[in-house]
């Protein structure tokens, strides 16, 4: 589904993202670890075109998308989350999600005005959607709450519900646990799972907590410096001498 | 006793300015693009619709021409400015503004430069003139009803929804497939040409026009206003706008004490409110609508 070529990004003299090139494939969530300032989220930011890369190319369901500007990316199928949550907040959680599906003929600016039926029609779809999404995750007593007076647990959530609204093949989380409680964390792993099952959505997620990737993933491909050391299935990484000693500092 | 002349007189300069701050407040306060250039806008819009009228052009195209060129103008603006994320809309407008003071004063074969333009016909359309102060107040309140009502129906549509996700938070509307250029370009050209829509309105009401019609000083007065009666709402930007042209008319009368000047102590006045405000009321007096939905009546509704 993703495959990203000898992936390359200097930032002067740093080389944050050294000729990296994996794969992953329809219906898998992937792993991508690495240890602080590996260039993990630089990954994500050259996939999804908040940078662009030195080097490598990136293909989408066997399309070249490299060096297409952000949105068009996402138009193409990838959704992702940040690393700090951001959600619209002083926008409700409704109003999140009903701003993230894409080609709505309501954000033409005459029609939109106009209301003609067409998008009062789109509107309401969207709209049973958005309600839908928050009541399997328990959002929607706080739907028409603004977003940025949630905990942010719950902006975590919210940005993740938004990320699906766009019906996205592909999705990319940036540490979808981070500052979120152990119980919280078990909900959060089921849902992604569910997605996957049911839903047939591809992850590829970045994360610090090992026990959370070695229990979620199904391949984990391993930075260290910029540089892929490991690719494999999660029993294979954690015998792997490469990526023990990259994370003992070895 | 309280002139009826000088009342008209007022709700005519309440509902120009209105146009002013609800076309700003859908830049500023609903897509949060910083633009302090709008007296520039406001005076191609004049300049344009005087120069073409005093040639004989019929009023309504004379200002719709106005519009265009307002509108024209900001596009320009927004092609290098905004496809950046940051302040350079600030700066360049803040440029812009003094630029167009400069052309309405130099380029004198076309604007009479510092004499201004004088007997700028009344407005008239299809025949029917609004040659006094109470029928060019039935003008200027339909356009401000106009601006009102296609404002208001942008922030509620899906594209307004876009617009405050723009504000909020540019970055993560780009990764939800939002080409957020061209959003703003098309609120920032969208407002530009209601300031146009003002500019004619002011031309054909005073029928004289100069520089000094149009400073910066003007674009203050309208953030002012904006950030008082409330960012992203329209009711909130009108009520601030009534309050403020009255209170700069009233001031007008107040016995002074020797040596102070009455438009200083406007601006002292304005600068003291303004701290007040966003001290104790950062969203306005009336803070942006929030828009709710109900799952069980929109069912019932559909």
């Amino acid at each position: 589904m993703l495959k990203v070529e000898n992936l390359t990004k200097n930032f002067g003299e740093l080389c944050a993202v050294d000729r990296l090139s994996f794969e992953v494939t329809q219906g898998a969530i992937q792993g991508l670890i690495g240890p602080n300032g590996s260039g993990k989220t630089t990954v994500f930011n050259l996939i999804t075109g908040f940078l662009q890369p030195t080097a490598g190319r990136t293909f989408f369901k066997d399309r070249e998308i490299t060096g297409l500007p952000s949105h068009a990316i996402a138009q193409a199928g990838i959704a992702r989350t940040f690393q700090l949550v951001r959600v619209f907040r002083r926008v409700t959680v409704l109003e999140n999600l009903l701003s993230a599906p894409k080609a709505q003929r309501g954000e033409r600016i005459l029609p939109g005005a106009l209301q003609t039926p067409q998008v009062r029609r789109e509107e309401r779809e969207q709209l049973d959607r958005a309600w839908d999404l928050l009541s399997v995750v328990g959002l929607d007593g706080v739907a028409n709450e603004y977003c940025g007076n949630l905990p942010y647990a719950e902006q975590k959530m919210v940005e993740l519900t938004r990320a699906l609204m766009t019906d996205p093949d592909l999705i990319l989380l940036d540490e979808p646990t981070s500052g979120i409680n152990p119980t919280l964390v078990n909900q959060i792993l089921d849902y992604i799972r569910m997605l996957r099952e049911a839903r047939g959505k591809t992850f590829l997620v970045v994360e610090h907590d090992m026990r959370v990737i070695m229990n979620l993933c199904d391949r984990i491909v391993v930075l260290n410096y910029g540089e892929k050391i490991a690719d494999g299935t999660p029993a294979e990484i954690a015998r792997d001498r490469a990526v023990i000693d990259a994370y003992l500092g070895v | 006793m309280p002139d009826l002349g000088l009342l008209v007189h007022l709700a005519v300069v309440i509902s120009i300015y209105g146009i002013l701050a609800i076309s700003l407040n859908l830049i500023i306060g609903t897509t949060g693009l910083f633009t302090i250039g709008h007296a520039a806008f406001f005076g191609i819009g004049a300049y344009t619709s005087a120069i073409l009228a005093k040639l004989g052009v019929p009023w309504i195209l004379a200002a719709l021409a106005g519009i265009i060129l307002a509108g024209l103008v900001a596009f320009l603006i927004g092609i290098p400015t905004l496809r950046l994320v940051g302040d350079y809309l600030a700066v360049v407008t803040l440029g812009l503004g003094e630029i167009m003071r400069a052309v309405f004063k130099n380029w004198i074969p076309v604007t009479r430069g510092p004499m201004g333009l004088p007997g700028i016909p009344h407005a008239a359309i299809l025949g029917l003139r609004f040659d006094t102060a109470p029928k060019f107040l039935i003008l200027s309140v339909i356009c401000l009803a106009i601006v009102f009502f296609i404002a208001e129906r942008i922030i509620r549509s899906p594209f307004g929804r876009v617009l405050k996700g723009v504000r909020e938070d540019e970055t993560a509307a780009q990764a939800l497939g939002k080409n957020t250029y061209r959003f703003k370009m098309i609120i920032f050209v969208t407002g530009c040409g209601m300031a146009g829509l003002a500019g004619s309105l002011y031309a054909h009401y005073i029928s004289y026009i100069d520089p000094g019609s149009f400073v910066m000083w003007l674009t203050f007065f309208i953030i002012l206003i904006i950030m008082l009666g409330g960012l992203g709402n329209n009711v909130g930007a009108l009520v601030a706008t009534t309050v403020f042209v009255l209170l700069r008319e009233g001031l007008r009368f107040v016995a002074l004490p020797e040596g102070l000047n009455p438009a200083a102590l406007q601006q002292l006045i304005f600068g003291l409110l303004l701290i007040v405000v966003t001290i104790f009321m950062p969203r306005g007096l009336i803070p942006e609508r929030k828009i709710t939905y109900d799952r069980e009546r929109d069912h019932a509704q559909s």
